[in-house]
């Protein structure tokens, strides 16, 4: 490793860079005579993570969140855009190159009973980043293994056992430390405290926030749910169908939010406090994500939609100090009251 | 240091393995079908072995004297039409079904299991050439190819043999890869894709673990219906050729005096159907204790 | 059958049951006593493991034959502990009904809705085929979903999580019953259409005079749709009453590690989640005593010598604890915070 490895980008650099990433699936075909469908599961994000800091993904089922992390991580091809890590575009990397950056980027997958081998021993789970780079002697191997499980807060003896003798918590954070061995600068969590409960979500947490802290990481962290962004978060993208809809700080977005959406998501999160009257929601309709239609894919559940958002699309447009949304009204949404808050 | 953590650490290895063993016997041995069926394939694997060291009488001694006789002191069950031991028989046939058995299946385990593994892993055209090239042997009349093998080069064992073996992989192909693509949908595999594993290490040490219990299981099966298919062959006269002794042999042989003893076709029929069963009941065992129990066993 | 309208239509008296598990006989519920009347909504809360599903599925009688039950259950005061199978499957889904947390495997997926919707229909009533399938259409138009008449034969993986979730909802109300339980219905399903879903089913409940039963581990959604509420922990009630009482005052210790567990809006990056230490016990190994005492940060000696009883530290509020004094002095601010 040179010293050029070893150097952090700098505070110009985005650490990852997505341009445009767009992708289209084809659906299987239902009939001899017509095309076959496709699906746009992303229609053109673009975002910058720096060194150090965390991205949030929000969205619902449908909003392209998922799709979103697999190619970031190199898993699939998008149908166009780019997605560079410090300076280098990894879908066009020769597959070689490819294997030896993933070194620093790495994943920590929503569920955590699946996302383990149950016949593998933990010692062989959270090597597996490792030894994919290439060949490392065993006591090499259980050393480094030894070492991130403790970071996590598990023990030695942990090693060798199955996935199968852990608790959901435990297993999510055998996932973290698989995600950690190769000291990665990048680390994308798609859910990794959504199928936990609340108390073992916390420590989760945590434990993530303190990972960063010690480790300089940059999380990309995807979730429905926004108080868990919110908590970890430096910036915040919330998407619909496809497309990163509003993006600002948690401060921003709860304070003055700008798209009619994020209002809906934050309205949506049932508050836990006395007094809570249950409040009217409206009949939405159910959006699709097919062949994309003109104006703004939100229009046909917006509140303020009018004909001008289903003529044109909106685009994403600065509405404050590094604050984005895709609406044509974004300042009136603004000016609306903010939503309540828990706790009072 | 390193030292004391590997050596506590492959103590801890060691005990793991060992934990998990434990647990899976002392469950296999309250396991009904496991244990009947393992208790009767093992018998018939050790009147096998036995056959190789000992059989009351020679297999291959004709003594035309003492032909149909019926079970006494001498012989336990009696004679057949040429005056052999019918024990005897059994004992030496024992080992032409197992050597068939074995064999043939194993042909069946390592190409049928390559090619699952292979059309799970590739996908695309590759998938579809090996699947269609599988259906058509699996079409082939097995009787007829085996007919015309013997044809083209001459009946005898290894013919059975290579016969019954080329037509275990189609089923085993199947089989094979429809629980890989189940594995590859799953999120470990994922996992190992982000860490940047290929196709073909993901499947070693993935996909492979995860699908043995199905296939040890199929196995067994395949060890049935072999057995079966050499008795079937034998009856043709495709099969092991006379003087080497063969239950299926014994059954045709015995079909021209079935009036006058009818014992002589019992005995091949039941060694066979003792065979097959034992190795149903023991598939049906390991399935139940390998599969949805291991991954209960919390 | 039924009593006056103010007697409780369904009534538990330390209901206990004790499961087979892996590990040996453990005990999911111990002691836990309500009653409702036509129209309360009360709310379960908990994490995994606390025994909430159990009581529910105790309530169905749908556990397993090897599942030892204790106390009574009394439906409209007749006893539904030791019925025999036969006359629970009378019951289910004519008088008491469950909707459950994954719409996806509630459904069958090679039988039409409207069939589905119709089983208990012609399960409990003696009604035509013809008859089941109008009543089948006016359910599910009732419950929300567009075009009823039209997708009545349509199949379960032709609609989204939350039109399934609408489906199982009115298959539950087909028999007109008069409990219904709702394990974790809106779990599964996205944020913006739990709302809906959540008031859907509390405008049926209403409009129907029916009790519900809700069970979430969300402190939210309890906070937002039943007027009372338990908190379950290792198996026992620990603190119970109408939830604006709890949620103004918190009484035991776990309830509020849990809400201070929960992320919560607004909080600045950097701010740490508050965690309760330790984990949630293994049912078979209970402690003695308090099942929180090994996580609780005022445990005392006497905490571990037998279960504390419960404290009523207001009109129809239950804390089991034997430091409410403690415990409720640090709980006054609590929203503040």
């Amino acid at each position: 490793m040179t010293m050029l490895d070893q150097a952090l980008p700098s505070a110009e650099l985005p650490l990852l860079d997505v341009k445009d990433l767009a992708q289209r699936y084809t659906l299987p075909r239902e009939s001899v005579f017509k095309p076959a469908g496709q699906v746009h599961a992303l229609n053109g994000v673009t975002a910058q993570v720096m060194a150090g800091r965390s991205l949030g993904v929000v969205g619902e089922s449908g909003s392209g969140k998922s799709t979103f992390a697999r190619l970031v991580m190199a898993l699939e091809q998008p149908s166009s855009g780019s997605v560079s890590l410090m300076g280098r575009d990894l879908h066009r990397m020769p597959a070689d190159e490819l294997r030896r950056a993933r070194r620093d980027f790495q994943m920590v997958f929503q569920d955590p009973f699946g996302s383990l081998d149950p016949r593998q021993t933990i010692a062989r789970i959270v090597a597996e980043p490792l030894t994919a780079l290439g060949r490392m002697d065993r006591a090499t191997l259980r050393q480094r293994v030894a070492g991130v499980l403790w970071q996590v807060g598990l023990r030695d003896a942990d090693m060798d056992k199955f996935p199968h003798e852990f608790s959901g918590g435990q297993r999510q954070r055998i996932a973290i430390a698989r995600a950690l061995i190769t000291q990665p600068k990048l680390i994308v969590a798609d859910e990794p405290v959504s199928a936990l409960d609340v108390s073992v979500q916390a420590q989760v947490l945590n434990l993530l926030q303190d990972l960063q802290d010690q480790f300089g990481l940059s999380y990309i962290l995807i979730s429905h749910d926004l108080a868990v962004v919110d908590y970890l978060c430096d910036e915040i993208a919330v998407m619909y169908l496809g497309r990163i809809v509003e993006q600002g700080r948690p401060e921003d977005l709860f304070a003055h939010c700008a798209h009619p959406y994020t209002r809906a998501l934050l309205d949506a999160v049932p508050r836990a406090r006395a007094g809570g009257v249950r409040r009217r929601r409206g009949a939405q309709s159910i959006a699709s994500q097919s062949t994309g239609a003109t104006g703004c894919a939100y229009a046909p559940r917006c509140p303020m939609a009018d004909q001008h958002c289903r003529d044109a699309a909106p685009a994403l447009r600065n509405v404050g100090t590094a604050h984005l949304a895709a609406c044509h009204h974004a300042e009136a949404v603004m000016a609306l009251p903010p939503v309540s808050a828990e706790g009072g | 240091m390193s030292t004391p953590l590997s050596v506590s650490a492959e103590v801890g290895a060691a005990t793991a393995r060992r934990r998990l063993a434990t647990g899976f016997w002392r469950r296999a041995l309250r396991h009904r079908s496991f244990v009947t069926g393992g208790a009767l394939s093992l018998m018939v694997l050790c009147a096998a072995l036995l056959s190789l060291v000992w059989t009351p009488w020679s297999a291959y001694e004709i003594d035309v004297a003492s032909k149909l006789r019926p079970p006494s002191a001498a012989h336990w069950l009696g004679t057949d039409v040429l005056g052999r031991d019918i024990v005897s028989l059994l004992l030496v046939g024992a080992r032409s079904t197992i050597m068939v058995g074995i064999i043939a299946v194993g042909i069946g385990l390592t190409f049928g299991v390559c090619l699952g593994l292979i059309a799970a892993a590739r996908k695309g055209w590759t998938e579809e050439l090996i699947m269609r090239m599988s259906d058509f042997t699996f079409a082939f009349p097995a009787v007829l190819s085996a007919i015309m093998l013997a044809a083209v080069a001459g009946p005898g064992m290894l013919t059975s043999i290579i016969a019954i073996g080329i037509f275990q992989i189609p089923t085993l192909v199947r089989v094979t890869r429809g629980s890989a693509n189940a594995i590859w949908a799953r999120e470990f595999v994922l996992a190992a894709r982000a860490s940047g594993k290929g196709g073909f290490r993901i499947t070693i040490e993935h996909v492979l673990p995860n699908v043995l219990p199905i296939l040890i299981v199929q196995a067994t099966i395949q060890f049935a219906l072999a057995i079966l298919a050499e008795a079937a062959l034998s009856y043709l006269g495709l099969g092991t050729q006379p003087p080497q002794p063969s239950w299926g042999r014994m059954l045709n042989d015995a079909q021209t005096l079935l009036f006058q003893s009818p014992m002589l076709a019992v005995y091949p029929g039941a060694a066979i159907a003792v065979a097959v069963l034992g190795l149903n009941l023991f598939g049906d065992g390991l399935r139940d204790l390998l599969d949805p129990r291991l991954a209960r066993e919390r | 059958m039924s009593g006056s309208a103010n007697a409780p239509l369904i009534e538990v008296k330390h209901l206990g049951v004790r499961l087979n598990t892996s590990r040996g006989p453990a005990q999911a519920v111990r002691g836990v006593s309500f009653s409702l009347k036509r129209g309360e909504a009360l709310g379960l809360v908990g994490e995994s493991g606390c025994g909430k599903s159990v009581t529910a599925l105790a309530l169905m009688g749908l556990l397993p034959d090897s599942a030892v039950i204790s106390g009574s259950i009394r439906l409209d005061g007749s006893e539904l502990v030791g019925l025999s199978d036969a006359n629970y499957c009378k019951l289910r889904g004519n008088r008491i009904s469950m909707i459950f947390q994954e719409p996806m495997t509630a459904l069958n997926p090679m039988h039409t809705i409207g069939r589905q919707v119709a089983e208990p229909l012609r399960r409990h009533t003696n009604c035509s085929a013809g008859e089941a399938r109008k009543e089948a259409i006016a359910l599910l138009d009732r419950v929300g979903l567009p075009d009823a008449a039209k997708r009545v034969d349509a199949y379960p993986h032709q609609f989204s999580g939350g039109q399934r979730q609408r489906v199982t909802i009115a298959m539950a109300l087909a028999g007109q019953p008069d409990v219904l339980i709702a394990d974790e219905p809106t779990t599964a399903l996205d944020v913006t259409i739990q709302g809906q879903i959540l008031d859907l089913i509390a405008d049926l409940v209403a409009e129907r005079g029916m009790s519900m039963i809700l069970i979430s581990h969300d402190l939210g959604v309890i906070a937002e749709n039943v007027q009372r509420m338990m908190v379950m922990y290792g198996g026992t009630v620990v603190e119970s009453g109408a939830t604006d009482a709890v949620f103004t005052r918190m009484g035991h210790p776990y309830t509020q590690g849990l809400f201070r567990a929960r992320p919560r809006l607004g909080a600045r990056k950097g701010t740490r989640l508050e965690t309760i230490a330790g984990t949630v016990p293994e049912l078979a190994d209970l402690p003695a005593g308090c099942t929180f005492a090994d996580r609780c940060a005022i445990v005392e000696d006497r905490c571990r010598v037998a279960l504390p009883a419960v404290v009523d530290v207001s009109a129809g509020h239950g804390v089991r604890c034997l430091r409410t004094d403690v415990s409720m002095a640090e709980a006054a601010g609590v929203l503040g915070a």
